[in-house]
């Protein structure tokens, strides 16, 4: 019941604002962001167990689980279940919606009660998509959350806004469309095969075990799956829609788009594609791994290229979701948490970094690098922050996205060596851009003859949470690995039952009761247990009794 | 003819009584508001009177009418359908100048029309039918005299449409000649004789009878008429057409698939496939560029129609209810699209709708949340019927494995959202009220006179918006349904 309620009440509540808006356009801000710090209290209550919720049975990795019946003729149920993924992705959801709805506080004069309704279905959307254990439940959150960020980009974006709300929506809508092709395949071939037509992700979890080789067609229904999440993470050459839709949005919209969108990409391969195709997934590990490192060195060196502030951010989230796809067909449980505090760490620091793009394009009234320069001298705060976050973006230690992207080189090592070794440049071209974004627009001689006002205390806010969030993800890490774990250690067991063929064909990265644990990674970790891997008795094993990387 | 067939009768019967009584109204006073209510009472008690007709189905009434579950089904989205336009029609009337009651005889008759065709097999019947929907539909496109497009919209429907007739009848006659059968019901068991000069005139009978069909269903190569009439008919007969036609003569075509003969069963799928592919690429890809919103609508119709030809193509228990639901989805967002247009643009224009509809959500949230609601749902985007239509039309696709035919959909629905999406973005846009805000006011003078001339219009629309929105969150009663009255269907 609270899981239903969690994605109803942003919904209510942004009708609620939308109304407000009616009497005063201050309201719906407020309105929106009790909301939204009720709902992140809610959840937190939740992860730290102060609240103990009906389904999570023991021994499974759900905090929560809750299921009604919803179009029974077609086998479709309202099913939701939180597990830790999904739980590290709704933290990141209110944290950054918050994020978004106080950095359009100023920018946002026009229709704010609209606005503030479509920032909320937004996230209510995309925690349904989150929630959701029902394919078409699944699909219907993964599709209406298109609809008010379409309106958000095309109502409240910058000059090129049309363009870009039509392409972000084809281009997702597209892919989208492919896996709902997929999914009634699926619940076709499952239901003839069975006779149990069903939506439901776990049921069909249980049919897929009773067929563990694959088909041609099987083969097909996860590219379906695949295009749609490969879209949204995104992956190049189908990241096009990316940086026009990104540079166009309004700041909310950016966050949003960068910090919580691609991650529900990200998210749809870990909780639908790998548990559903581990076999057929398989087969595509070369090319995944290609595009990944296609994606981090392209995404990289076009992000140093631009001269547009924006999309050079826009950009470096090409690169970064690079390494999370490289985690992803790592195939490897080391590299796959990774990912997840990839995901994390970067929906922080990037949509950081578009606050403050906002902010600058706020008060210069452009994007553009050449009229930037020496702004350092103007706003030393809003340099102190973009530095921070320029940092963070280009892997520095102690950050997490350094703490991410290093266990997902180090799990990539171990199974695919050369594909580590070329990621590894992408620290490179990640330090290129950062400093150049950095030289462009705060050293350098000054030309912006106008006095601009230094970030105001909102702004500070906004930054202060940011940075307190990215240095805690890179110096304690534990906590989010440990969440994430039973969700991981889930999908990697169903891996290795479902396609034990990988052994062969992966160097037998994957021997059981071994541990790939590191302790080189983080010193101020000292001794505490970082990641236990592929342990099937869910032994623990210490870093220290194991002595470093094997 | 005994008590019960009467009672399977009894909707298309109290829609020609209504009919009647109107006309006999007509010549003793001419009073605008009876009329509409008249008509309206008539066909809600059409409706209602459904269940007792369906509880005397399945039979047949004489040789020349069915009741089935199915045309019940469809007399009763008729009726809904058709006193919707009625209500729409209402206000529009009220607003111009002119005679307006004929058209509510007109509406009838065309609505009856459609009910029989939607209930027979036999030719006699499709035939006299058809024709109660044409010529009723001739008139009601040209029913603005002084209005130079829907006059030449009414002219060109009356030449194709009559050539349309023509194939119609000569195929049923080459087919009658062939095999000696002179019903769609009976042909199954009437293989024609061997040799094949016989059976080449047997095929070429029916592909002239689905010639005729096609033009009705205004499926590619027979569109040629829609954009015109849709643009230039008023909006109320522009939604007939879109829905209430379209619907009759595709629960005909669902039919004829039922019962063709074995052996010509492959060339009969291949040339629907070939079709439907032909008409979901043509009307999406002609839509791309049009700039008035009929024309769109028009074109998108046509693209509709492919869709549900995927539905019929594949047939069975799942492809029928997957055609009755589509068609419900379907008939709501149409009629609620052109019911906005209609209290948009009471007077006939020849183009500058686009610029009405610009920035429409800021003066007008109804209409635009109406249409709003109808275009996404016939996107087939989530939370609206459209999408659950589009979900059933793909599952008896993927069901039937016509892979090229959900192939095509798929792109199709893709394709479709650029011009739907076009239009959407069009009404929250301010580009002219974002530099003086405080404009808004000049655009609808006197809004609440405007509100409540169109009181019956604007019933209709939260109606429709209403259930487009209910039934794609909830459509789990109206699937139960339809999966029961597609039940009794041989399949």
């Amino acid at each position: 019941m609270i899981l239903s309620w969690l994605i109803l009440s942003l919904l209510l509540c942004g009708s609620l604002a939308w109304l407000t808006g009616r009497w005063h356009s201050d309201l719906p801000r407020w309105v929106s962001l009790i909301t939204v710090c009720i709902h992140l209290a809610c959840i937190v209550a939740i992860w730290t167990g102060s609240v103990q919720l009906p389904g999570a049975g023991e021994g499974t990795r759900w905090y929560a689980v809750y299921e009604r019946p919803w179009i029974p003729e077609f086998g479709a149920s309202i099913h939701l279940g939180l597990d830790g993924l999904g739980l590290l992705l709704i933290v990141l959801t209110d944290l950054l919606g918050i994020m978004a709805i106080l950095a359009s506080w100023e920018e946002i004069t026009l229709r704010s009660g609209f606005f503030h309704f479509n920032v909320l279905a937004i996230l209510a959307a995309l925690t349904g998509v989150f929630l959701a254990l029902d394919l078409l439940l699944f699909y219907v959150c993964w599709e209406v959350m298109l609809v008010p960020l379409y309106l958000l980009i095309a109502i409240w974006g910058h000059e090129r806004r049309l363009y870009a709300a039509m392409k972000f929506f084809i281009f997702t809508q597209a892919s989208g469309l492919l896996m709902l092709l997929a999914i009634v395949g699926l619940y076709f071939l499952r239901g003839q095969a069975s006779g149990t037509y069903s939506f439901d992700y776990l049921e069909q979890l249980e049919l897929a075990t009773t067929d563990p080789g694959w088909t041609r067609f099987t083969f097909c229904l996860m590219l379906g799956f695949c295009a749609a999440f490969a879209v949204k993470l995104p992956t190049v050459p189908w990241h096009t829609w990316l940086p026009d839709a990104h540079t166009e949005a309004p700041t909310a919209g950016s966050v949003i788009l960068a910090g919580l969108v691609l991650k529900a990409g990200a998210f749809g391969f870990f909780r639908f594609m790998l548990p559903l195709f581990p076999a057929e997934s398989q087969l595509l590990t070369p090319y995944a791994l290609t595009l990944a490192l296609v994606g981090i060195l392209y995404g990289g060196l076009v992000a140093f290229g631009q001269t547009d502030l924006k999309r050079l951010v826009a950009y470096t989230s090409v690169s970064h979701m690079g390494f999370v796809l490289l985690g992803i067909f790592a195939w490897n449980q080391l590299a796959w948490q990774g990912a997840v505090l990839v995901m994390i760490s970067h929906g922080i620091s990037t949509g950081a970094l578009f606050v403050l793009v906002g902010g600058l394009q706020h008060r210069l009234g452009s994007r553009e690098l050449s009229r930037m320069g020496g702004l350092w001298s103007i706003m030393p705060r809003m340099g102190g922050w973009s530095m921070v976050f320029a940092m963070a973006s280009l892997g520095l230690p102690a950050v997490g996205n350094f703490v991410g992207e290093f266990l997902v080189l180090l799990g990539t090592y171990q199974t695919r060596p050369a594909f580590a070794a070329v990621a590894t440049l992408g620290f490179v071209v990640a330090t290129a851009y950062s400093l150049a974004m950095m030289q462009g627009v705060f050293f350098g001689p000054c030309r912006q003859a106008e006095h601009v006002a230094d970030s105001t205390r909102r702004e500070n806010l906004i930054m202060v949470t940011m940075t307190v969030t990215i240095l805690t993800l890179g110096l304690f890490p534990q906590a989010v690995l440990d969440t994430s774990e039973p969700t991981m250690t889930e999908v990697r067991q169903r891996v290795d039952q479902m396609a034990p063929d990988r052994h062969s064909a992966f160097n037998g990265s994957t021997r059981t009761g071994h541990a790939d644990s590191i302790s080189a990674m983080a010193p101020h970790n000292d001794g505490r247990r970082i990641v236990s891997d592929g342990n099937e008795n869910g032994e623990e094993i210490d870093v220290d009794s194991q002595g470093g990387i094997p | 003819m005994s008590h019960a067939d009467f009672t399977a009768l009894l909707p298309q019967l109290i829609i020609a009584g209504t009919a009647i009584t109107v006309l006999v109204v007509l010549t003793v006073r001419r009073h605008h508001g009876a009329v509409a209510v008249t008509t309206v009472a008539g066909l809600l008690l059409a409706l209602a009177t459904s269940p007792r007709a369906a509880a005397a189905a399945p039979r047949s009434v004489t040789t020349l009418i069915v009741v089935d579950s199915y045309s019940i089904f469809f007399t009763g989205l008729a009726c809904a359908a058709s006193a919707a336009i009625a209500l729409v029609a209402y206000d529009l009337w009220r607003e111009r100048a002119g005679d307006a009651e004929e058209f509510y005889v007109l509406l009838l008759c065309a609505t009856l029309g459609a009910c029989v065709l939607a209930s027979t097999t036999h030719f006699m019947a499709i035939f006299l039918g058809l024709e109660t929907l044409s010529v009723s539909l001739y008139a009601m496109i040209a029913y603005c005299r002084d209005d130079p497009l829907g006059l030449e919209g009414g002219i060109k429907y009356l030449i194709l449409a009559a050539v349309a007739s023509a194939f119609l009848l000569f195929g049923m006659a080459l087919v009658y000649a062939q095999s000696g059968v002179i019903s769609l019901s009976l042909l199954s068991v009437a293989e024609p004789r061997e040799g094949s000069t016989i059976t080449a005139a047997f095929g070429v009978g029916l592909a002239m009878i689905l010639v005729g069909f096609g033009f009705k269903l205004a499926v590619v190569p027979f569109h040629m008429w829609t954009p015109d009439i849709y643009q230039g008919a008023p909006p109320p007969t522009a939604a007939f057409v879109a829905t209430i036609s379209k619907g009759a003569v595709l629960i005909l075509l669902l039919r004829m698939t039922n019962v063709v003969p074995q052996s010509l069963w492959p060339h009969l799928t291949v040339i629907l496939a070939g079709v439907a592919v032909l008409s979901m690429f043509t009307g999406n890809l002609l839509a791309l560029r049009q700039p008035d919103p009929r024309r769109i609508l028009a074109y998108s119709s046509i693209a509709h129609m492919g869709y549900l030809l995927v539905a019929v193509i594949a047939g069975g228990k799942i492809g029928l209810a997957a055609v009755a639901f589509y068609l419900i989805a379907y008939f709501a967002a149409m009629i609620g699209a052109f019911a906005v247009l209609a209290v948009l643009a009471p007077e006939p224009t020849a183009s500058g709708l686009q610029e009405l509809l610009r920035g429409l959500a800021w003066r007008r949230p109804l209409l635009a949340g109406t249409l709003v609601t109808a275009f996404l749902s016939l996107a087939g985007i989530p939370l609206t019927a459209g999408f659950l239509g589009k979900l059933y039309v793909l599952s008896a696709g993927v069901d039937a494995s016509n892979w090229l035919l959900v192939i095509s959909f798929v792109l199709n629905s893709a394709l479709g959202l650029y011009y739907y999406l076009r239009v959407v973005v069009s009404l929250f846009r301010s580009d002219h009220t974002l530099s003086v805000p405080d404009q808004q006011s000049h655009h609808s003078p006197t809004p609440s006179h405007r509100l409540s001339a169109h009181f019956a219009t604007g019933v209709v629309l939260l109606v429709l918006c209403g259930s487009l929105i209910w039934l794609g969150i909830y459509p789990g009663p109206l699937i139960a349904f339809l999966q029961s009255m597609v039940s009794g269907w041989p399949s």
